[in-house]
């Protein structure tokens, strides 16, 4: 018996529910169909010279700054290096969006970040280097520790905005993550704490197109990363990566909008990683010559300059200028790279609790026991100190 | 009357019976009465006060910023913490049930136990972690878990669990006080057990790290913390009839591990059994055991034994009671060590 045969079917009416309207309006929450751009169009024209120069040098010293850090790696002088050649444009804006008073979340990726903000680059490599964890107080330049597992650094960012508003403080969190990194969990309660709360938060999704080997179509079958923000309630902008003026102006809103009171802003950055995932793959096995060359086309360090000389605002020496400040800081970090970390192992013990445990210090007198006769037989008396 | 006896005085005049559970709430209101940066978050323990009520009235009373209901994320909810520490705050972070803490695990054992050590001591994370954990409360699935072990593994935290009154006061006082990150297991079934005890003058509050001889004997000691203290000592007093005189020592703190306290007792007595209703199988009874094993060997008259509760997932309410180690086991371990007439 089917429902239309039961006695009486036909006059029932179900009682309509209770009115029910969405609670915001999803579509001035929906990013563009486009990315984002500035360079090579009009709206170029009002931008702010200054800026564009600033920008120009800090893309010259990024993109030499990977190289630099990529060479180090062929020297054995850094364990890994995953590079960010290509993705300057979002490392640099990233940066330079910020006030002092505000703090950046980078990945493992964004130690170009880290350093555009003024960390010291050999501090920054420490973690990469191998010889310690996170080279640098978070506290003195605002950077948190690169982090190396997926998407959690978010939530972080997440929790110092919101601990930052309930303060007082009118200051602005700008997470960084990729976008294989978008799929993980954290990714998710992040956003939707951020919204939630309404934290001063920035979230930069990189999409370069890769996590590993892993192409987008593999990670998500949104229309865009960009989109994923309505469904939390906040608003997604999606931007030419490699565009520096697009992606400062979008970064900035965002801030802004964050610092007075409206909220999280989730940013995707369309974008291509050029350089293998790290020095350590081989790019070949999931990707052709001819999509890296047709990026190649879109370089951020050359869109910028294209505009710059087009404009008559930069020549030969203004380049010139810019290459020479670069390689000297490139000379600068290959030089104090080249020094041997001195390390003590006694440290191995001392940052794991306020107050070493009785374990700890058993532990540590036993390796102090092993240390002094390895100098014994080594003859070295560097109290243990040492690569 | 000496200062110490006048304060036993005091205590005893304005003692009342109260619950593990309310000495709980009143750690926290006094936490975050003396000091603005204490915040707590979780799931519910706003409007509600938690589903325990531990935190009943705390977001009356200091805001709903101050005492936050979080969306429904686990690792949001520690994540956020982090960030929280980060700008100088001081996170107690409510875990509904053990089992549903593990999304938060990441988050855990990633950063908050290693933030310390991987910022060179620069930014030290002042986050509690309250767990209400272990079974013998009726509990369906996922409401019973004795986590212990997983966080005893990883360097970097502190872990915490109170089985008295007194003791749920004063350690998550000094949970809260501390500067390092402490998971502080709340042994739900004895939430409701009761002790006189005074709000108005609460025992001092100790650093975390100690462990306290519960019951003071001659023949073997029962080493034992949480939830599984009571059993203890009922299981001591049952064993006088049959002609022992068992110790009692209450952990408290699993790590840092008082093994000066533990290693002085069983030399004195030379006996040993470790009890915890968490697995046997890579539980803490085997890391204690080998402990005093390394320490008092020659003091030993039996092997440590332990009594766990069995290898097999936490069981479903009704058969519970066959999981968790009772009186009769622990007579039945002390027993064994009779260790010389047997062998
Ligand atoms: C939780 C976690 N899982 C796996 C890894 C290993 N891993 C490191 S980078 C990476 C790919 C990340 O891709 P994406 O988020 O797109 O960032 P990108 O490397 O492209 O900057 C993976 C899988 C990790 N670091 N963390």
């Amino acid at each position: 018996m089917t429902v239309q045969e039961l006695p009486g079917a036909a006059a029932y009416r179900p009682t309509p529910p209770p009115a029910w309207k969405p609670l915001t309006d999803p579509a001035p929450l929906l990013p563009d169909p486009e990315p984002y751009r500035v360079l090579g169009t009009d709206a170029a024209d009002g931008a702010d010279p200054e800026l564009l120069l600033r920008l120009y040098a800090e893309l010259v010293r990024g993109r030499r700054y990977n190289a630099q850090a990529t060479a180090l790696t062929k020297q054995g002088r850094l364990a890994v290096y995953p590079s960010s050649t290509g993705q300057e444009a979002c490392e640099i804006a990233a940066a330079l969006v910020l006030e002092e008073r505000d703090w950046l979340f980078p990945s493992y990726r964004d130690t170009l970040a880290a350093v555009a903000r003024g960390l010291d680059p050999v501090e920054a490599l420490t973690l990469l280097r191998g010889d310690r964890h996170t080279g640098y107080d978070p506290r003195e330049h605002r950077i948190a520790p690169l982090c190396t597992p997926l998407a959690t650094q978010l939530p972080h960012a997440v929790g110092l905005a919101h601990a930052a508003r309930l303060k007082g403080d009118d200051v602005v969190a700008l997470a960084m993550v990729g976008d294989g990194g978008t799929s993980e969990g954290d990714f998710h309660e992040a956003l939707n704490f951020a919204a939630v709360w309404k934290a001063p938060v920035v979230f930069l999704v990189q999409n370069n197109g890769f996590a590993i080997s892993v192409p987008l179509a593999k990670q998500t079958a949104a229309p865009s990363l960009a989109h994923k923000a309505v469904g939390y309630g906040m608003p997604g902008r999606l931007v030419d990566g490699n565009d520096a003026v697009a992606m400062h102006q979008v970064l900035s809103e965002a801030v802004e909008r964050a610092r007075s009171g409206g909220g999280p802003t989730l940013v995707e950055a369309i974008t291509y990683r050029m350089d293998a995932h790290t020095n350590a793959d081989d790019a070949t096995r999931y990707r052709g010559d001819s999509e890296v060359e047709t990026w190649r086309a879109h370089d951020p360090v050359q869109l910028l300059e294209r505009e710059l000389t087009g404009r008559g605002l930069l020549g030969e020496d203004g380049i010139e200028e810019a290459r020479s400040a670069a390689e000297r800081m490139a000379a600068g970090l290959r030089e104090r790279m080249n020094a041997d970390p001195v390390l003590d192992p006694m440290d191995l013990f001392n940052q794991v609790y306020a107050e070493q445990t009785t374990q700890l210090r058993e532990q540590e007198a036993r390796l102090r026991v092993e240390l002094d006769a390895e100098n014994e037989q080594h003859g070295t008396d560097d109290g243990g100190a040492g690569r | 009357m000496t200062t110490a006896a006048a304060t036993a005085t005091a205590r005893t005049a304005k003692a009342k019976p109260a619950t593990m559970a309310q000495a709980l709430g009143r750690a926290l209101r006094d936490s975050m009465a003396q000091d603005p940066s204490v915040h707590v978050l979780g799931e519910d323990v706003g409007t509600l006060g938690g589903v325990f009520r531990i935190t009943d009235g705390l977001a009356k009373e200091f805001g709903e910023d101050r005492c936050t209901d979080t969306p429904l994320a686990e690792a949001g909810i520690l994540g956020a913490a982090v960030g929280m520490a980060m700008y100088g705050l001081r996170p107690v972070v409510e875990m509904q049930f053990d089992a549903f803490a593990y999304p938060a695990f990441e988050q855990l054992i990633s950063h908050v136990a290693k933030m310390r050590n991987r910022t060179g001591g620069a930014m030290p994370l002042p986050i509690t972690v309250r767990v209400p954990y272990g079974g013998g409360i009726g509990g369906v699935e996922h409401h019973s878990d004795s986590s212990e072990a997983y966080y005893m593994a990883t360097p970097g935290l502190h872990v915490v669990t109170p089985a008295t009154v007194d003791d749920a006061y004063g350690l998550l006082r000094a949970s809260i006080a501390s500067d390092d990150p402490v998971v502080f297991l709340e042994p739900k079934r004895l939430y409701w057990s009761k002790a006189d005890w005074s709000p108005q003058a609460p025992a001092a509050v100790e650093p975390i790290g100690r462990a306290v001889v519960r019951r003071a004997g001659r023949s073997a000691t029962l080493i034992t913390y949480g939830p599984s203290l009571p059993v203890c000592m009922e299981a001591a007093e049952a064993a006088v009839a049959e002609g022992w005189d068992l110790e009692v020592v209450d952990l408290r703190s699993l790590v840092p591990f008082d093994d000066e306290t533990v290693a002085a007792s069983v030399r004195r007595t030379g006996r040993a059994v470790v009890v915890h209703e968490s697995t046997g199988f890579g539980g803490p009874g085997g890391e204690i055991a080998a402990r005093i094993t390394e320490r008092c060997f020659h003091h030993l008259e039996a092997p440590v034994l332990r009594v766990a509760g069995f290898d097999i997932p936490y069981p479903p309410p009704m058969q519970e009671r066959h999981h968790l180690p009772g009186v009769d086991r622990v007579l039945d371990a002390v027993a064994r060590l009779q260790w010389e007439a047997e062998h």
